[in-house]
C-alpha cells in the first residue's frame, strides 16, 4: 500500500516536470525595451516629443550593447526618424546604416532613405 | 463492484502490468499534450514554405471600428510578434512616413499600392495586410470589457500570391472565469494584470495580445517561424 503511494507520488512528479517543461517560455530572440512603446506613440500621435523618445531608445541601445543582445528589427531605423524630426540629418544618417548593418534585409529600403536624404541635402545647398 | 476493488484479486504480475500500461498510456497523453496540436497530414501552407519570405511590410491596417486609435494600436502591436517569429520587420515608422510623403494618405490607399512598387521602393519579400474588425470596448450589465479582433493576410510582394491567412481575435474578459488554457492564456494574465490605467491603454494591451496570437508560429494553422528564429534555433541547438 505504502509503495503504491510512492508511486503514485513519484508519477506525480513526473507529470509536473513534464508539463512544466511545455510551460516555461521561450527566451526572446531581441531586447525591446521602450521600443514597442515609442512606436505606439509615434503611430498615434505622430511625433510628439521625439527628443524624449530619442534619449529612451538610445539608452536601451546602450542597455542592449552591454548585455550583448541584438536591438530589435527597426530600433536603429526608427532613431533615424526621430533625429530626421529633430533635424539631426547626420545622426539619422547613422542610424540608418547601423539599421543596414545589422539588417541586411533592410539594405533595399534603407538606401532608398539614404538617396532621398543626400538628395535634400544637396538641393537645400545652393 | 469497481474496478479498484477488483485489483487485489490480481495476482502481483498482473498488478503490475496494469500499472506499467497505465503508466505508458498517461506518458503518451502527456506527451502528446506537449505536441503543438496534431499536425495536419496536409501542409495548410505550401506557397509560404515554397516562397520562404525573410522580411515583412506592416502596411497600416485598414480600420473597420469606430476607434481612430486602433490602426494605430494595431500597427505598433504587429512588430513584436513577425519580428519573435523570426522575420526582419521593416520600421513600421518610417514605412507611415514614407507612404506619406509619396501621397498615400489612409491605409486602404497604401494596400492599394501594386505589389511591385512596394517591393521597389520597401525591399520587403512580403507584406501584411491588416483589417481591425473590432477595437475597443464593449459596454455590459456590469462591467465593460476590451474586444479586439483582426484579420491579416501575408502576400508575396516577388509575384503577389496570398502565402498566408489568418484572423485572431481577444478580449479583457478573458481574465475572468472562462481561462483560456496554455502559454497563451498564461501569457494573457500577466499582460492584462499589469493594470491599465485608462481604456485606451487597456485596448493596446489587448491588441498586443490578439496579434501575438495571430502571428505566433505555434497552431496547425499558425505563421510558419522565420529564418532568424530558424537560426536562433539552430545555434541554440549546437
Amino acid at each position: 500500500m505504502k509503495r503504491l503511494a510512492l508511486a503514485q507520488r513519484g508519477l506525480l512528479l513526473a507529470a509536473a516536470l513534464m508539463l512544466g517543461a511545455c510551460a516555461s517560455p521561450p527566451a526572446t530572440l531581441y531586447d525591446w525595451g521602450p521600443y514597442p512603446q515609442a512606436l505606439l506613440k509615434h503611430l498615434r500621435e505622430s511625433g510628439g516629443d521625439a527628443a524624449r523618445q530619442a534619449s529612451l531608445l538610445e539608452e536601451q541601445l546602450q542597455r542592449a550593447n552591454g548585455a550583448a543582445r541584438a536591438a530589435p528589427p527597426g530600433l536603429h531605423a526608427h532613431l533615424a526618424l526621430l533625429h530626421t524630426q529633430l533635424g539631426n540629418e547626420a545622426v539619422a544618417l547613422r542610424h540608418l546604416q547601423a539599421e543596414k548593418a545589422l539588417y541586411p534585409e533592410s539594405a533595399a529600403y534603407m538606401d532608398f532613405l539614404m538617396g532621398n536624404a543626400r538628395r535634400a541635402a544637396r538641393e537645400a545647398k545652393p | 463492484m469497481t474496478s479498484t476493488l477488483a485489483l487485489p484479486l490480481l495476482g502481483p504480475w498482473a498488478l503490475a502490468r496494469r500499472c506499467a500500461l497505465g503508466l505508458l498510456v498517461l506518458l503518451a497523453a502527456l506527451m502528446g499534450g506537449c505536441a503543438t496540436v496534431d499536425r495536419a497530414p496536409v501542409d495548410p501552407w505550401p506557397a509560404l514554405r515554397e516562397a520562404r519570405p525573410a522580411s515583412v511590410l506592416v502596411l497600416p491596417p485598414v480600420n473597420n471600428t469606430p476607434d481612430v486609435e486602433a490602426p494605430g494600436s494595431v500597427m505598433a502591436q504587429a512588430v513584436y510578434p513577425l519580428a519573435e517569429a523570426g522575420y526582419y520587420v521593416l520600421p513600421v515608422g518610417l514605412v507611415n512616413e514614407t507612404l506619406r510623403s509619396n501621397g498615400v494618405q489612409t491605409p486602404a490607399d497604401a494596400q492599394q499600392v501594386p505589389v511591385q512598387r512596394l517591393r521597389e521602393v520597401f525591399g520587403a519579400d512580403a507584406a501584411l495586410y491588416l483589417e481591425v474588425r473590432k477595437f475597443g470596448s464593449v459596454y455590459r450589465v456590469i462591467s465593460s470589457d476590451s474586444e479586439v479582433a483582426v484579420d491579416a493576410r501575408l502576400v508575396d510582394l516577388r509575384d503577389g500570391r496570398v502565402l498566408w491567412t489568418g484572423s485572431a481575435s481577444a478580449s479583457s474578459a478573458e481574465q475572468r472565469g472562462q481561462q483560456q488554457g496554455g502559454i497563451i492564456g498564461a501569457l494573457l494574465q500577466a499582460v492584462i494584470e499589469q493594470v491599465a490605467s485608462n481604456f485606451s491603454d487597456r485596448n493596446h494591451q489587448v491588441a498586443g495580445i490578439a496579434m501575438r496570437r495571430l502571428l505566433n508560429p505555434q497552431g496547425p494553422r499558425g505563421l510558419l517561424p522565420g529564418p532568424r528564429a530558424l537560426a536562433a534555433a539552430a545555434a541554440a541547438g549546437r
